[in-house]
């Protein structure tokens, strides 16, 4: 029985082959890719895995050994972050920096970029140059002057100049991003509403703006996920420990001499930063994936 | 060529804009709307900038009124400065080793997914392929200093995950190695704990990129009977390079930052400070040294070595043959 399958075979083979199986080698292929990003999937879950399981261990339970479970779960490790490193302050911090931040560069930003996007005005072309200018250079080569900015508006070291920072820096992204928006808008439907008898800023604010909402809502994990980890700038202005923001606040280890650092509340003050964004992360996840393709692909 | 001659039927989207007389809703309307935006932003942004070219040429310490103009004596300095030399030379490896280690692993991976599938019929990707894009990009959203402190924990000598790995598998001269305390391998491990963070993104960057490509080149690519790695490197690097190109410049800027990866592994710039970068280095300068003249001029240096950077990527691309009729 098998010879005769076998000697079958070869006037099957010129048929369209839709259902044949994958050939050996085609599997092999798919095989090695597949393991490749196993490898690669592994690389990034188990330093996060392994931040989680540390924060639950003593300290010399994590100088013991990297992959052994708590004797019992050190949830007191929390504790200790959120109170006594002052993780729960700053976490307080930046929710309240970030959130005001980001909706005043949002409102700000789709502002500027629909008036720069629909009308002609003499200057248009050097505001959109000098916002390209802020795209590019790298924010420390304003650190300096920035400092002294703040100081000389009595906003230093105080969470209203943090935020009104972030919403300066913030902008010229939310801008171009808007700018191309707003571009794509039909031209009918303002005339339309002018016709109607809306002035420009219910025009704005009743039409366009609830018409560029998809637009908005890209560009707003984007400032989110970039404001939440801002680092130079509350490093450099805002330097009051009551006003420390995350970033701030988790570097403090980093700057701490080894054995005095508390290894567990350390991993436990990782886990409190990144969990926010990680649910934002898996909330948006097609949103923001779909954001970076529309952003790299016009 | 018969178009424009013809009188554009109403309706047509002809870019009519509202020439409207200079209402008092109209007036009130730009100034809100395009005044608030812009004080803020020229206050905080652009006037630093302006401002910090000017303090580049001054003796400015920071706190006294004394501020005098020295010329490009602040740059001369810096260009017989051991230390800053040294802090521009891990920002150039960086430059160099960051990116295209990140881009070569992000192309590979995207690859992978996108066509590494069966080869019969239709060009497609491998199957369940959407958690590996998922999971990868997850390190992009933890903040950065967040990724380096991690990393630092997986570097420690005693304690660190990667020691514990490697001694497991009977490695057991690295039951204390120093990764970020031994000068070889300190700037090999920022690297890659830095890499770790971003080529999820990039990945997700280049799938976008191939799957944009019309697939039927593939086909016929096959029919010549090119194998995968060839159409890899013929067919897909070529069509995406602007892709490339952008993420390029995207991971430049940040092998010239680097300050919160190397602040988080190596806040003292690492052994003999290799892998001190000038970020770090004008940060300290400025605030606990209180050069503010001296250290504006590295922010300014820095700058020119960012744009050099960018002009060198996008002169290299067209003299490359980039093309043509790429509209972004």
């Amino acid at each position: 029985m098998t010879a005769t399958q076998t000697v079958a075979e070869p006037t099957v083979a010129p048929a369209p082959d839709r259902k044949a199986k994958d050939t050996p080698g085609e599997r092999a292929t798919a095989t090695v890719a597949h393991a490749v990003l196993i490898l690669w999937t592994i690389v990034v879950l188990v330093p996060m895995l392994w931040t989680l399981l540390s924060s639950f261990k003593t300290s010399s339970e994590i100088f013991a050994s990297p992959f052994h479970l708590p004797a019992t779960p050190q949830w007191i490790n929390y504790a200790h972050a959120w109170q006594q490193a002052g993780i729960g302050r700053a976490f307080l911090n930046t929710v309240i920096v970030v959130g005001v931040g980001v909706a005043v560069v949002m409102i700000l930003g789709a502002m500027c970029s629909y008036v720069l996007a629909r009308f002609q005005f003499p200057g248009r072309r050097v505001i959109y140059y000098l916002m390209l200018a802020g795209l590019t250079f790298p924010a420390f080569l304003a650190i300096v002057p920035l400092f002294f900015v703040l100081k000389n508006f009595g906003l230093l070291n105080t969470l209203p100049g943090l935020t009104l920072t972030y919403v300066a820096f913030a902008l010229p992204f939310t801008v171009f991003f808007l700018y191309a928006f707003f571009r794509t808008l039909p031209y009918e439907i303002g005339e339309a509403a002018a016709i109607d008898g809306a002035g420009e800023w219910k025009t704005f604010f009743l039409v366009m703006l609830p018409m560029a909402r998809p637009g908005m809502a890209s560009v707003a994990i984007f400032n989110f996920l970039g404001l939440w980890n801002q680092y130079l700038l509350p490093v450099a202005l805002n330097t009051t420990r009551s006003n420390w923001v995350l970033a701030q606040a988790i570097a403090s280890f980093a700057s701490q001499a080894g054995y005095r650092t508390d290894f567990g509340m350390l991993f436990a003050a990782v886990i409190i930063t990144i969990v926010p964004v990680l649910i934002v992360y898996i909330i948006f996840q097609r949103q923001l994936q779909g954001s970076v393709t529309a952003g790299s692909l016009k | 060529m018969t178009a424009p001659t013809q009188v554009a039927p109403p309706g047509t989207p002809a870019r009519r804009r509202r020439r409207g007389r200079w209402t008092l809703d109209k007036i009130s309307f730009m100034a809100v709307f395009l005044g608030v935006p812009l004080v803020i932003y020229l206050v905080f942004v652009i006037s630093p900038f302006a401002q910090s070219i000017y303090y580049s040429l001054t003796d400015w310490s920071g706190f006294s009124s004394t501020m005098n103009f020295v010329g490009l004596r602040n740059f001369r300095a810096l260009l017989s400065d051991d230390l800053f030399l040294r802090a521009l030379r891990n920002n150039v490896i960086l430059l160099i080793a960051l990116p295209i280690f990140t881009l070569v692993v992000a192309l590979i991976f995207a690859s992978l997914v996108t066509v590494a599938g069966s080869s019969r019929g239709q060009v497609r990707g491998l199957r369940n392929s959407g958690l590996y894009r998922v999971v990868s990009f997850f390190p992009y959203v933890i903040p950065g200093i967040v990724i380096g402190l991690i990393w630092a924990q997986i570097y420690d000598p005693s304690a660190g995950l990667l020691n514990g790995i490697l001694t497991g598998l009977g490695f057991d001269r690295f039951e204390s190695y120093p990764w970020l305390g031994d000068e070889r391998t300190a700037m090999a491990a920022s690297i890659f704990a830095m890499a770790w963070g971003g080529i999820g993104f990039y990945m997700v960057l280049f799938i976008a990129a191939i799957r944009g490509i019309d697939p039927q080149y593939y086909e016929a690519m096959r029919l010549d009977g090119a194998g995968r790695f060839s159409t890899a490197i013929h067919l897909t690097l070529p069509l995406i390079r602007d892709n490339v190109q952008t993420a390029y410049i995207y991971l430049g800027i940040a092998a010239l930052d680097g300050f919160v990866f190397m602040q988080a592994l190596n806040p003292a710039g690492g052994p003999d400070n290799s892998t001190l970068v000038m970020g770090q280095l004008l940060f300290r300068t400025a605030f606990t040294q209180g050069k503010f003249g001296y250290a504006t001029a590295m922010g300014v240096a820095l700058a020119i070595v960012t744009l050099a950077f960018a002009a060198l990527v996008f002169t290299v691309n067209r003299l490359t043959g980039a093309d043509k009729d790429t509209g972004r």
